[in-house]
């Protein structure tokens, strides 16, 4: 039997989570899945749902951990626990300023968390060749041949001039 | 522009044409987008509002997107207008009434593209056309995308793609939606089991009207619901294929329905004629079933006489703002019942009662 994550107790709770792909267990005993609240201290109610994501999301991995509350965007001042409260972001900076917490949420909803696909015309100069390289070989082993072919156009348009015909 | 003037027409979406138009009623994908260097809509004030707007509207008059776009403002909009658009399609209900501020959008006359601006994004590009036409469709937006990307700095990351507000549209931004007739697959009784299926390959089925809405009529979008980590046609390809699934699914069942119960269904079809040609009261709810029903009767080939762009006209008049503005008045409740139902027996007694 698994003992608890907390005080090592013969734990009776277990979750079940998939994170990039891999799955991750966590096993509680009741006290200590009650002290966490992610149980109601009344038997027969519901589970507090909230209190599971919290769990999940604040144990995932080192960055997440840090991903605080507290965490506020220094361009449009929005914190990190608004956003999770409303569900909308404040600015197109808060994608680099809650990057951390952001890709494990990504991960969640998208089974993804990098692009694969159109970028403005303005921003393919500025793409890195290498990035382009990398992303079309894994589309390649991965046999998702209709990106494959987007990015090896892509990587042939900033080629062009050099690449022998 | 005078949105009168739109009354007769029917949309591109109801145009009743296309590819697989006997269960394919339309096509429409939407991208999300945003200017880089204001707060996203939601955080923006009104004055950063009015700048998107005027930037907007710019970039929509320069560019060289055919057919060519008119902007109208939505604060300038009666609410009857406004719900008129929503009807036809060209706004959303949110853009329309929950939100505040300067807001718009930009539509041609075919009704075909739409900018919706100041939505939950800057910017909701949206191309719609008849019939199943999903790679004609994003040729389309990708030039107008282009065409605006040309004149806006849009927010786009290296890692995450087109950034949007909410994260569920992140990456490509794109929302591919298929709307689908599928009244045999709910007289079967197959269609919960069909839907099932779909969740567990990630795509939504909303009703008419989009998020939160009921099925009526038996009409439902099927949408991506992943926009990071595949490209567009990669996207695009994987809705493909499941339509076709469904397309066939529901014209087994059609074809299973006129080999076991063809009687049954003509009655089933007459008695929706006779009730949308005889009511005198009738809700917009009820007008829908009963419309399936005759669709189906047309597809299954039970009525000679009635075009699907009939029913369509049929269809889109007898929604709430249309119906008031055909009757020239504002109604409520029972006098919209009343008003729909006597559009319904005219209409129905100029094209000829004895349809079935």
């Amino acid at each position: 039997m698994n003992p608890c994550k907390f005080c090592g107790q013969p734990a009776t709770i277990h979750l079940t989570d998939i994170l990039h792909q891999q799955k991750r267990e966590t096993h509680l005993c009741e006290a200590c899945a009650r002290a966490k609240k992610i149980i109601p201290d009344q038997p027969g109610s519901h589970i507090d749902l909230h209190g599971l994501v919290q769990l999940v999301m604040g144990q995932s991995d080192g960055a997440d951990a840090a991903a605080p509350g507290s965490l506020t965007c220094s361009n449009c001042g929005l914190k990190y626990s608004a956003f999770r409260e409303e569900g909308r972001l404040g600015c197109a900076a808060d994608y680099d300023e809650f990057a951390g917490p952001l890709a494990t949420l990504l991960e969640r909803v998208h089974r993804a968390t990098d692009h694969c696909g159109k970028v403005p015309s303005r921003k393919r100069a500025t793409m890195g060749l290498s990035k382009l390289k990398a992303e079309l070989e894994a589309a390649i082993a991965a046999e998702r041949y209709e990106d494959a072919a987007v990015l090896r156009d892509r990587l042939r348009q900033k080629e062009g001039p050099d690449e022998p015909r | 522009m005078n949105l009168d003037s739109l009354l007769p027409n029917l949309g591109e979406w109801l145009r009743g044409t296309g590819p697989e138009s006997d269960v394919v009623v339309s096509t429409r994908i939407r991208l999300a987008r945003n200017l880089s260097d204001i707060p996203f809509t939601t955080r923006a004030n009104n004055h950063q509002k009015a700048e998107i707007e005027q930037r907007v509207r710019e970039a929509v008059a320069k560019s060289d997107i055919a057919p060519r776009l008119e902007y109208l403002s939505v604060m300038g909009l009666m609410p009857l207008d406004r719900l008129f658009l929503v009807e036809r399609q060209l706004i959303s209900r949110e853009l329309a009434n929950a939100l505040e501020g300067p807001r718009g959008v930009a539509f041609d006359t075919r009704e075909s593209v739409s900018v919706m601006v100041n939505e939950e994004d800057h910017l909701r590009i949206q191309v719609m056309r008849s019939g199943m036409s999903l790679e004609e469709t994003w040729e389309q937006i990708n030039a107008v995308d282009d065409n605006l990307e040309a004149r806006l700095p849009y927010a786009f990351h290296e890692r995450f793609g087109f950034l949007t507000a909410c994260p569920t549209n992140v990456g490509t931004g794109m929302r591919a939606s298929v709307m689908l007739h599928l009244p045999a697959l709910g007289i079967t009784k197959q269609i919960e089991k069909v839907f099932k299926a779909l969740q567990k390959i990630n795509l939504v089925v909303r009703g008419l009207y989009g998020e939160g809405t009921r099925a009526s009529g038996d009409l439902y979008q099927i949408s991506n619901q992943v926009t990071l980590g595949k490209s567009e046609p990669r996207l695009l390809a994987e809705i493909r294929e499941v339509i076709a699934m469904i397309l066939q699914y529901e014209r087994q069942a059609r074809s299973v329905l006129l080999k076991e119960r063809r009687q049954a269904e003509h009655d089933r079809v007459a008695r929706a004629i006779g009730t949308l040609g005889s009511a005198t009261m009738i809700t917009a709810e009820e007008t829908m079933e009963l419309l399936s029903a005759v669709r189906l009767g047309i597809h299954l080939g039970l009525l000679d006489d009635l075009p699907p762009t009939t029913l369509n006209q049929l269809f889109i008049h007898t929604q709430s703002a249309h119906l008031q503005k055909l009757a020239g008045k504002h109604l409520d409740g029972e006098d919209r019942n009343a008003e729909r139902a006597k559009y319904l027996r005219n209409r129905l007694r100029d094209l000829g009662a004895g349809l079935a």
